[in-house]
Formats: structure tokens, C-alpha cells, sequence
């Protein structure tokens, strides 16, 4: 992964991958409306991520992409995540004390054939956001590091 | 207070995981502290588990649902059914659970300063908050599904805790890689048998599952599935081949979480079985399956284990005998289960001498693996052959590997002797010639433990070793204190008997306590 | 007979993964293998959901008449996904240490560990 690729496809990335992240959170935020949720479109905004990586090659990414910065953004999401489940603690953890109450992603849900309210959900919408971030962020790391170690494996061989 | 008890069993759950996730965030500010909050959550966790205990023991098992405020739902046609995951813990769940909350508590002790100059510790402690995390779901879960989540959740962060010193050698990879296959095969597997339970029943509940049985065909499959894939997590032979190198490869306090897991595997076991199953299936032959796996793993571990060098291979090697004699108490009583004369006067007290059996392993197992940990820290090396005369440096490890080594023999006044002599007791009056083999079993696994008592500790002193001395004092307090529990639970047995051991035989044998608590209406 | 084909396609893949698993050489082989298991066993749960001639799960209280197909195990499904994503990235990472320190990818001369 050390040299960077044709012209062809570094204008095409550089014009796609925006594309692919907006759809990316287009899913995360659907997820309990259409089918989606927060670990799908976490792995499509993560596959934008990956194309930037083979387009332009590791030695270019490491600057743009930090691991830390993922790192954190991976831990805030998670934290998130169990902030929400403590937020229901007056009945049961986990409960969903913001559907159908007003309020941000309250409204009370439609029944019958729709086409969907955004607005409703209560936890679940929020929860989906938090995994959302938390599984784009996982996979950035797992992606740089590995194409790190990559690197590094490849500088040993070639003496 | 009521509340906390209302809602203890979510946080035993949430609060390890909780602090898991903020490990990463606060070691960017302290990384030199972050060890002593991980012992202070896990010691709230503890004391969440032991309040619990006291609560479970004198009224009877406690529920939680998660996200919803009752157990059923009522469809609009009548028709009632439980719904949502719902934690149920009985005796048998909380007996397990305590042992899972001590020896992680005293792990994150013990680890305060045995890894302190390692990097990457901040991964170290979320790994181990998650890895106790899971121990604790699958020991108090009432739902099928559940249980395989934090199945896998355990059997991942274990691994990565194994590798966790490859930066330094091959070997920890290598090992963590053989336990990474069979984990996950095993997973895997278990993941099939539920879809053949819930294909058939409809229901991901173990209460709804255990009230719907009937044993079908594909209950069978399912059975042998369960059976040979949890078996192979706990270590018993002929599926051991993981255990000595995953148990040996990783960091001393590790170790002695790992082999509380593989008894958590052990304790799904038992619970698939004599729960979900209970007297529908035929309980002469499982019981004798188990009595055989039992057998082989008693024996085969312990003949494995006179001719190693390394000494946390050998303690891995009786590890996996030790889960034999669980094996062999709990398959005599499952053998007697259709038979009520005979469970009342033998069957009862076999399961009793297996559960008791589960509990003192995790301790003096724990314990030894501690010692050996004290000596790599200060010598650097696992070969029994290099080391030698370490008695009058190192005090307080010698001490605690004597009392440790004793326990493990079944030498009185230890614990090992109290539910060794349950065992022989009523398995004799089962089969005498499995008695005979649990007895031969013992003497010399005292044998193994002479030599290697004479090999490390007693001796000339050897050069290389003349500065050591005794190991930091967060390390020794850990072992101290689980050799103050050995001690404690050698002395009074039948204390810890009655109270704690007895009612957990019960609930296992009662499926219809269990069934009923949740289904109560339905 | 034809609506049988989803189990006798987990069947063929368990098979495949399982054979894959236990007479490779290679390192990657095996994680492949792995992979193939963790399908079949995804396929298995998919197919015990459908329910002949129904539709989509996704909107609340279906019209008389309406069958839909079952939802649980399609969660069952994801979530299993999710944790073979994990458990494929421990292994990978676990062979690229290992190849960074034995030098060979092939399990007969990965045997530092034995006794």
C-alpha cells in the first residue's frame, strides 16, 4: 500500500467519498424507520475511510486520519451509549422514557402504512447515533493500524 | 436501599462496563492511576454482588427486565408470553457470580503493580473491566441469546489479554491464536443449537424454553452440541489441547481470571442441562457421559502434568484434572436424577462436593497461579530447572505456595480436603471404582507438587538470584487474601455448605422453581 | 422439497468451513474458514424467519389478512454479524503478529508451544 494509485481513480475518490459518508449517516439516522441502524451505517462511513487509505496510500492518510483523534470519538460514542441506558434508571435500566413524551425524537409513532416520522423512536434513535459513531471510529482505528503494521512488515522485507 | 437492591443486577453489569469505556479517556490525563480506579469499581462490584447474595440466599431469586416494567406481554387475543431479556438470578447464579467478582477484584489488585512497566496499559484494563463484565452476564442471564453475546464478548477479550506480551516473544500470539479457533468455533456452534431451539419453540427465554420441551429429534442434536462444545471451553479432555498454552502464555493475574471463566462455561453446562432439559432426556446415559469425560480429564491432566518443566503449564495441566472431579460429582448426581431414593441419599451430596469443588478451585488455582507470577516478576523465568533456593529470599510466597499446594492435594485442615472427601464420599456409594480412580487422582497430584516445591524453592542458593526479595505489597496482599479464604473455608466447610452450596444444588434440581418465577402467570 | 434449499446451502457451507479449518496449511486459510462456519451458522437463523408469501417487517400493526416475515431472528442475525466483524479482525491482527515473529505463515513450523 505504498505507492498511490492511477490518476483515474484519485479524481474519482476525491469526487466520491463525500457521497458515501453523507449516505453513510443518511443510514445511522434511519435506523428505526428503514432497515439500517447504527453498525451498518457505521461500516459504510468506515468504507469510505478504506478508499480514502488504497486511493492515496498509507504514508499520505497517516496525517489526515489520526488514530487518536479516532480513538477518542470511538470511546465518547460508547460512553454515550451507556449514558442513555442510564437515563430510563427511574423504571428499569435500558427503558425508553423519551418515546411518545414530546420533545426531541418523541412524537408518539405511527401505526398503519406510512412513510415514517423521524421524530419518533425516544432511546432507540439516540442509541443508534451513539453506536453509530462508536463502530465508524472502530474501524478507522483498525483500519490505520493495520495498514501501520502493514508498513512496517513491508520496510523488513525489502532490504 | 431497596432501590440499589431493585437494581443490582443491571449494575453488576453496567457499572464494570461503564468504567471500561471511560478507561481510555481518563488514562489520557492520569496513565500511572488508572489501575487503582479499576480496583475500586471492581471492589464496589463486589460489594453490589455480596449485598445481593445475602438478599437471594434468604428470599428466593430476583428478575430484572430490561427497558420495561413486567416480565409478559399480553397480545390483544389473550395470548400471554414472556418478552424482553430478563436477568434471573438463582442460588446457583449468584454462587457463581461471587466467585467471578472476588477473583476479578483481587486480579485488578494484584495487577497495580505486577504489570506497572508495561506500555499500553490503558487497553489492559478495559480488556480485563470488559472480561469481567461478560463473566458476570453469562452467570446471571435468563435468556439464551444473551448468554451467547457475552459468550463471545469473554472468549475475545480473553484472547486479547492472552497476546497481551507478544511485543516481546512469538508465543503469546501463538497461543492466543489456537484459543481464538476453538472459541469460536464453539461460539459458533452454540449459536446453531439456538437457532434449532428457537426454530422449534419460538421462544429465546430459558424458563419459556425449559416449560415448552419436549425432546425431539433435533433436541438431541442440539444436546450433543451444547454438551461437547461447552465441555471443550472448560478444558476437559479429550478437547484440552488449548489449555495449557493460553493458560501459560498469559500475564499471572489473567490466568486466574481465565480459569474462573472456563467455570463459567461449566456453569452453562449444568445449567443447559439440568434446567432446560432436566428429566426429559435420558439421565442415565449423559450422566454417564459426563462421568466419563470427568475420568478422562481427572486422569489424563494429572499424568500430563508430573513430566512438564515449565511451572505454569504444570498448574494448567491440574487444572484441567481438577475440572475432572467436578465433572465426575455433578454426572453421578445427573445419573441419579429420575431415581428419588437414591439423588436423597447420594445424589444430592455428589452435586454438593462438585459445586463445592467449583469454588475452591477457583481459589487455591488462583492462588497458585498468583505464586507463580511472584516468581516470574522477581526471577524472570518460567523453567523449573533454572530456578532453585528461593525459600529464605522470598518468605510470603512460600508460605502461600505451601498452603496453595496442600489445598490442591486435599490435605485437612484446606479446603481441597472438604469437598474432595464430599466426592469420594457419595460417589463411592454410586461406583466404587470411580472413587478409587479420584483418590489415586490425588496422591499424585501431591506427588507433582512435591517436585516442584523442591525444585523452585528449596535448594542451594544459586547465584544469579541473589538480589531478589519478596514481591511488592499489592501482590502479596492478593494471594493473603486468598489464602486467608482458603483457610477459612477449610476450617468451617459446613458453614459454607449449608448456607451458600446447598441452596445452589437445589435450584439446579428444581426446574420448577425456576420456570415458575418467570412464568408465573402464563 | 425446493422451499429446503436455504439448509442444505448452510449445510454445504458448515462442510466447507469445517474441512477448510482442519486440513489447511496456511494461516489465512484457516481464518477463511472461519468465516465460512460464522456464514453458515448467519444463513441458518435468516432462513428459520421466512414465513410463505409474507412481507417485510417494518411497519407497526399489519393490515388483517398480512403475514408478515418474522423479525427476531434477522436481530439475531446482526448481531452475530457484528461479533464475527470483531472476532475477524482479533484473528487477522493475531496473524500478522504472528508473521512478524515466527517469519512463516504455515502451521507446521508454528509448534514453539508443545508437551
Amino acid at each position: 500500500m505504498i505507492e498511490e494509485m492511477s490518476r483515474i481513480v484519485r479524481t474519482m475518490t476525491t469526487l466520491i467519498f463525500g457521497f458515501i459518508m453523507v449516505y453513510g449517516f443518511y443510514v445511522i439516522a434511519h435506523g428505526h424507520l428503514s432497515p439500517g441502524g447504527g453498525f451498518q451505517g457505521g461500516a459504510i462511513v468506515a468504507s469510505a475511510f478504506a478508499l480514502l487509505l488504497v486511493t492515496y496510500g498509507t504514508n499520505q492518510i497517516q496525517n489526515f486520519l489520526s488514530k487518536d483523534l479516532f480513538s477518542l470519538i470511538e470511546s465518547t460514542g460508547l460512553v454515550l451509549f451507556n449514558a442513555f441506558g442510564f437515563l430510563g434508571i427511574g423504571a428499569t435500566y435500558f427503558y425508553n422514557c423519551v418515546s411518545n413524551s414530546g420533545g426531541v425524537f418523541g412524537s408518539p409513532t405511527v401505526i398503519g402504512i406510512n412513510s415514517g416520522n423521524l421524530n419518533t423512536g425516544g432511546t432507540i434513535a439516540l442509541m443508534n447515533m451513539a453506536v453509530g459513531l462508536e463502530v465508524l471510529a472502530a474501524f478507522g482505528v483498525i483500519i490505520m493500524t493495520m495498514s501501520a503494521a502493514a508498513e512496517i512488515l513491508n520496510k523488513k522485507e525489502k532490504p | 436501599m431497596s432501590s440499589i437492591l431493585m437494581h443490582a443486577p443491571a449494575l453488576i453489569i453496567a457499572l464494570p462496563l461503564l468504567a471500561a469505556f471511560l478507561t481510555p479517556i481518563l488514562s489520557r490525563f492520569n496513565g500511572k492511576k488508572i489501575s487503582w480506579f479499576v480496583s475500586a469499581v471492581l471492589g464496589i462490584t463486589l460489594l453490589l454482588t455480596l449485598y445481593m447474595a445475602g438478599h437471594i440466599l434468604i428470599d428466593g431469586p430476583l428478575i430484572y427486565v430490561f427497558g420495561g416494567s413486567e416480565a409478559g406481554l399480553t397480545l390483544p387475543s389473550g395470548y400471554n408470553f414472556p418478552i424482553r431479556i430478563i436477568f434471573q438470578i438463582d442460588a446457583m447464579g449468584i454462587f457463581m457470580a461471587l466467585i467471578t467478582a472476588v477473583v476479578s477484584f483481587l486480579a485488578a489488585i494484584y495487577s497495580i503493580t505486577y504489570m506497572e512497566e508495561h506500555t499500553g496499559l490503558d487497553k489492559y484494563y478495559t480488556l480485563l473491566l470488559l472480561l469481567a463484565t461478560s463473566m458476570f452476564g453469562m452467570e446471571i442471564t435468563g435468556d439464551i441469546f444473551n448468554f451467547f453475546v457475552f459468550f463471545e464478548i469473554a472468549s475475545i477479550s480473553s484472547v486479547a489479554l492472552i497476546s497481551f506480551r507478544s511485543t516481546i516473544s512469538g508465543e503469546p500470539a501463538e497461543a492466543g491464536l489456537k484459543y481464538m479457533v476453538v472459541s469460536s468455533i464453539s461460539a459458533l456452534m452454540v449459536l446453531f443449537a439456538i437457532g434449532l431451539f428457537y426454530g422449534q419453540y419460538d421462544a429465546l427465554n430459558i424458563a419459556a424454553i425449559a416449560s415448552f420441551m419436549q425432546y425431539t429429534q433435533l433436541d438431541k442434536i442440539a444436546l450433543i452440541l451444547f454438551v461437547t462444545v461447552l465441555a471443550m471451553k472448560s478444558g476437559a479432555v479429550p478437547m484440552h489441547m488449548w489449555t495449557p498454552d493460553a493458560y501459560s502464555e498469559a500475564p499471572a493475574a489473567i490466568t486466574m481470571v481465565l480459569v474462573a471463566a472456563s467455570q463459567a462455561s461449566l456453569y452453562a453446562l449444568f445449567r443447559i442441562i439440568f434446567t432446560i432439559y432436566n428429566i426429559t432426556l435420558n439421565t442415565v446415559t449423559v450422566g454417564w457421559i459426563i462421568i466419563i469425560l470427568g475420568v478422562l480429564s481427572m486422569f489424563i491432566g494429572v499424568t500430563m502434568a508430573i513430566i512438564q518443566k515449565d511451572i505454569k503449564r504444570l498448574m494448567a495441566y491440574h487444572a484441567i484434572s481438577q475440572t475432572g472431579y467436578m465433572l465426575l460429582g455433578v454426572g453421578v448426581g445427573m445419573a441419579v436424577l429420575a431415581d428419588p431414593q437414591a439423588l436423597e441419599s447420594f445424589g444430592i451430596s455428589a452435586m454438593e462436593g462438585g459445586i463445592f469443588h467449583i469454588m475452591n478451585h477457583a481459589m487455591y488455582k488462583g492462588l497458585l497461579f498468583l505464586t507463580a507470577g511472584a516468581l516470574f516478576y522477581r526471577t524472570g523465568t518460567r523453567d523449573l530447572s533454572k530456578m532453585g533456593g528461593l525459600a529464605n529470599k522470598m518468605n510470603y510466597t512460600t508460605i502461600f505456595f505451601i498452603i496453595g499446594a496442600a489445598a490442591i492435594a486435599g490435605i485437612p485442615p484446606f479446603n481441597g480436603f472438604a469437598s474432595k472427601l464430599i466426592i469420594y464420599e457419595s460417589v463411592f456409594q454410586f461406583n466404587p471404582l470411580l472413587s478409587i480412580i479420584a483418590m489415586l487422582v490425588s496422591i499424585l497430584t501431591l506427588a507433582s507438587f512435591v517436585k516442584v516445591f523442591h525444585s523452585a524453592f528449596l535448594g542451594p542458593q544459586l547465584e544469579e538470584y541473589k538480589t531478589v526479595q519478596e514481591v511488592p505489597k499489592s501482590m502479596v496482599l492478593a494471594m493473603g487474601v486468598l489464602a486467608v479464604i482458603i483457610v477459612f473455608f477449610g476450617l468451617f466447610p459446613d458453614i459454607i455448605v449449608k448456607n451458600l452450596v446447598h441452596p445452589a444444588v437445589m435450584a439446579l434440581i428444581n426446574q420448577s422453581r425456576y420456570t415458575s418465577t418467570i412464568l408465573g402467570g402464563m | 422439497m425446493i422451499g429446503n434449499f436455504p439448509f442444505v446451502a448452510v449445510v454445504i457451507m458448515l462442510g466447507l468451513g469445517i474441512y477448510s479449518l482442519m486440513f489447511k496449511k496456511n494461516l489465512i486459510k484457516i481464518a477463511i474458514g472461519l468465516t465460512l462456519i460464522e456464514s453458515g451458522a448467519n444463513l441458518f437463523l435468516i432462513a428459520l424467519g421466512y414465513r410463505k408469501g409474507s412481507v417485510a417487517p417494518i411497519y407497526t400493526m399489519a393490515p388483517e389478512g398480512a403475514k408478515m416475515a418474522l423479525p427476531t431472528p434477522q436481530a439475531l442475525c446482526l448481531t452475530s454479524i457484528v461479533i464475527g466483524v470483531a472476532t475477524t479482525a482479533l484473528v487477522l491482527s493475531i496473524i500478522m503478529i504472528i508473521y512478524k515473529k515466527y517469519g512463516t505463515l504455515n502451521t507446521d513450523e508454528i509448534r514453539r508451544l508443545r508437551g
